[in-house]
């Protein structure tokens, strides 16, 4: 079996598949222990009411759906919340060391629309303790990992997988992995935008791997923006501010000194669904009662330096070294942030499977569980939980699998079309193209949307599709970063064509996806915008209705909620 | 603060047989300007070819070491305006080098899989009890990110033929025999095979760690006491023989 992507999915499916017997290769473009689930600061979100003992399941399920809009497919809340739990437990079993409450449990945190106190937490480092243990489970395990290896083409036969093809950038060379089954864990991809919190890894690279192959992509439009990223000093534009912060007590103020949280969700306050609270703070910008930066402030100072040094060591650290801010005393200055990505690769509700046979995908990659917005904490739930049950899946499927290799012509095929990227006359620079993109997309398909703005993006990706064309680089396939890029560019530029596709088609508003021009809630808009690969290597788009809950599950939500299902 | 910064980068190509060299690069600066922004300048702007390897681009991943003015640093942690206005980057000398920038750091990995892995005490009643204060030990050294600046700047590792684990695993080491409910012994390993008395507490490792763990203080010190007490104390030998007739 080949898991691309070494980050909290891909290894948790890995521990699992091992479990099962089966060989692993795992993949990744980047180090072991380097991918972006290390940034991960705020918790694990599970229901094990530890804190607030009125906490389970069933309020964790409602959390989650009611605040994806109802977006998001049952089947996956359900399982989320359910098995969450016992994943946590799992973990500090292999050898996570989770912060404790005074009974000696783990502590749990608050978090923005978690109802209870539900987020399991290592202070602001959840995602290091959390790629560090699994890493070690892989690391005195049978599986064998590649580092540094970027995956190009998965190759099919007949709607079934066979395998892979990647180039080693330490050497240079070409790697044809064939594979009974495959599980893309490979990340979001937040750098198609200018200013986002992700990591260099986040280009959408599993997105384009397996549409190629011939799966659909679904919900693209749903991109979160996450409330509370730096600003200042330029450098560092995007950086992620803990929700923990809020949280633990954060306030937003804007220059006015007015908390204006409890004008926009008097309720919730600064611990609305991120949607929400980004949403208030871009308006309060845009409004002119932002910073000369272009921001707002967070107020944390107000707790004092020992308890900030315990739970936001790492947000100390950031604003200390990038900003010369001592947030113990001074207020924070902040702007959303390109975040997540809840739109990806459409799975099975029950396997995790893609349409093609022997293709999985988990993680951030996979779409269906977060709906039209995604809460803190429920990602790195969502790697444990469905990184656990792909890897189990795979592993099923694989047991029952023939191999079948990798033809000569097929890789032959995909070595020559990178290294075309290295023969181009007059090329053109591919940093130039993504820079463009990124502009468009966070100048036209950010935080407000509306159809002047898709329309424009649109045109300039089709006119960036041609330029594409002659994108090349000098020097060899040897850690050349140019010809990475070249790489990157070329499915980012397909998929942010769909994703804005999506964006102009969804004619309402619901979650992270705010249009100016249809600023309402459409119940007939509750369905799924699905990209269906053709032959030629064009696209059409189908129209999935969400599926139905069941009428137990349907209970659970209040009256006003269920008038929205 | 100068518009302009001198960046001076130690380029070569082992595979081809091409020798280390400085080349001198012109980079405009912004304000808060890191130095791995310096060298995504002259990768976007003037040769995509130049090798870098960089992740999360906020001091969280630990990929994009260095030794910026010969100091081990993280490329992403460092402001331009602090290193002045010629500065100098190269790779790890601890490793051998990919391709300019970049080292190949796998031998790690092959030191953390001799490294007994976390194994919990028997038959502890479910969920877990640990109290809060118990946690704080063992908590400083997972803050680790993985950098190897500490096994950079380690004379036992860069200048010696030894068995010694390196720093960054002696904090991993004390990581697990920290842990509240872990059941192994690991000062017999430390001892033989991890070779922890190569080490002569010179805290080199310890200053250049970009998470402020103190290695030498809290990690290697303690678990050298541990080995000294188990394996040259007249009266814990006694001990240690004892435990292993049982």
């Amino acid at each position: 079996m080949l898991i691309i992507g070494a980050g909290g999915a891909g290894l948790r499916a890995a521990v699992e598949a091992l479990k099962q017997g089966v060989k692993v290769l795992i993949v990744t473009k980047s180090l072991l222990g380097k991918a972006h689930t290390v940034m991960a600061e705020g918790g694990i979100a599970a229901a094990l009411g530890n804190v607030d003992k009125e906490d389970n399941w069933k309020v964790h399920f409602v959390d989650t759906y009611v605040e994806g809009v109802y977006l998001g497919d049952w089947r996956f809340s359900e399982q989320l919340a359910k098995d969450a739990p016992e994943r946590v437990l799992e973990l500090e079993e292999y050898g996570a060391l989770f912060d404790r409450n005074a009974d000696g449990k783990i502590l749990q945190r608050a978090f923005g629309a978690h109802t209870y106190r539900r987020l399991c937490h290592v202070g602001d480092k959840t995602g290091l303790e959390l790629i560090r243990t699994l890493q070690d489970k892989v690391i005195h395990s049978d599986a064998s990992f590649l580092e540094e290896i970027m995956i190009t083409k998965i190759i099919t036969e007949g709607g079934r997988v066979k395998g892979a093809i990647g180039l080693d950038l330490k050497t240079g060379e070409f790697y044809s992995i064939s594979a009974k089954g495959i599980i893309v864990a490979s990340g979001g991809l937040g750098r198609i935008y200018k200013v986002t919190s992700n990591s260099w890894e986040s280009t959408g690279d599993g997105l384009s791997l397996a549409f190629e192959a011939g799966s659909e992509l679904m919900d693209l439009e749903m991109v979160q923006f996450h409330p509370t990223g730096m600003i200042w000093p330029p450098a560092i534009r995007g950086l992620l501010v803990t929700e923990g912060v809020r949280g633990d007590g954060g306030l937003l103020y804007n220059t006015k000194g007015e908390r204006f949280m409890l004008r926009y969700s008097p309720q919730k306050k600064e611990l609305d669904a991120r949607d929400v609270v980004a949403r208030s703070i871009y308006r309060e910008i845009m409004e002119g009662r932002g910073t000369e930066h272009g921001g707002v402030y967070l107020d944390i100072s107000y707790k004092g330096a020992k308890f900030i040094l315990e739970k936001l060591p790492s947000m100390y650290m950031q604003y200390k070294e990038f900003s010369g801010v001592d947030i113990t005393k001074e207020k924070m200055e902040v702007a959303p942030t390109t975040h997540y990505h809840m739109g990806g690769i459409k799975v099975d509700a029950e396997t995790n499977q893609t349409i093609v046979s022997g293709l999985f995908a988990a993680g951030e990659a996979a779409t269906g569980l977060h709906g039209a917005n995604r809460l803190g904490g429920n990602s790195l739930a969502d790697l444990l939980v469905f990184g656990k049950r792909t890897g189990e899946e795979a592993a099923k499927f694989v047991k029952n699998a023939k191999l079948t290799r990798i033809g000569g012509n097929e890789v032959s095929a995909e070595v020559d079309r990178v290294l075309s990227f290295l023969q181009v006359k007059d090329p053109v620079n591919p940093y130039e193209v993504f820079e463009k993109l990124r502009e468009t997309m966070s100048t036209n398909v950010g935080i407000w949307r509306n159809e002047d703005g898709l329309n424009k993006a649109l045109a300039e990706i089709a006119e960036l599709k041609k330029v594409a064309k002659n994108v090349g680089v000098s020097g060899s396939t040897k850690f050349n970063p140019g010809l990475v890029t070249a790489l990157e560019v070329q499915g980012l530029l397909n998929i942010a064509e769909m994703l804005v596709t999506a964006a102009r088609e969804r004619k309402e508003s619901r979650g992270a996806h705010y249009r100016q021009d249809y600023p309402e809630l459409r119940k007939e808009w509750r369905k799924n915008i699905v990209f269906v690969r053709k032959q030629d290597g064009n696209y059409t788009m189908r129209f999935d209705p969400v599926p139905e809950l069941p009428s137990e599950l349907k209970a659970l939500l209040s009256k006003e909620e269920q008038e929205n299902v | 603060m100068s518009d302009k910064v001198t960046i001076s980068i130690k380029r070569s190509d082992p595979s081809k047989g091409e020798a280390p060299h400085f080349v001198d690069y012109e980079v405009p600066t912004q304000e808060g300007m890191v130095v791995l922004d310096a060298v995504h300048y002259i990768g976007s702007n003037i040769d995509p070819t130049l090798s870098v390897r960089w992740n999360c681009k906020a001091a969280r991943c630990g990929s994009c070491s260095a030794e910026v003015n010969g100091l081990p640093r993280l490329m992403c942690k460092t402001r331009v305006d602090k290193m002045g206005s010629r500065i100098s980057i190269e790779p790890m000398r601890a490793y051998p080098v990919v391709k300019d920038l970049v080292t190949n750091v796998s031998h790690n990995w092959e030191v953390a899989k001799r490294i007994p892995p976390f194994t919990p005490k028997p038959d502890l009643p479910k969920p877990w009890r640990i109290a809060a204060i118990d946690i704080t030990r063992s908590k400083e050294f997972r803050t680790c990110i993985e950098c190897f600046l500490c096994q950079d700047v380690c004379h036992v590792i860069r200048e010696h033929e030894s068995n010694y684990l390196g720093p960054k695993h002696m904090v991993k080491v004390a990581a697990l025999d920290m842990h509240p409910l872990d059941s192994i012994d690991r000062t017999g390993f430390l001892h033989t095979e991890g070779g922890v008395g190569f080490c002569n507490i010179t805290k080199c490792c310890q200053n250049v760690c970009p998470e402020g763990i103190h290695i030498t203080d809290n990690a290697i010190i303690p678990e050298k006491e541990r080995v000294v007490n188990e394996f040259y104390d007249p009266i814990g030998i006694l001990i240690h023989r004892r435990r292993q007739k049982k």
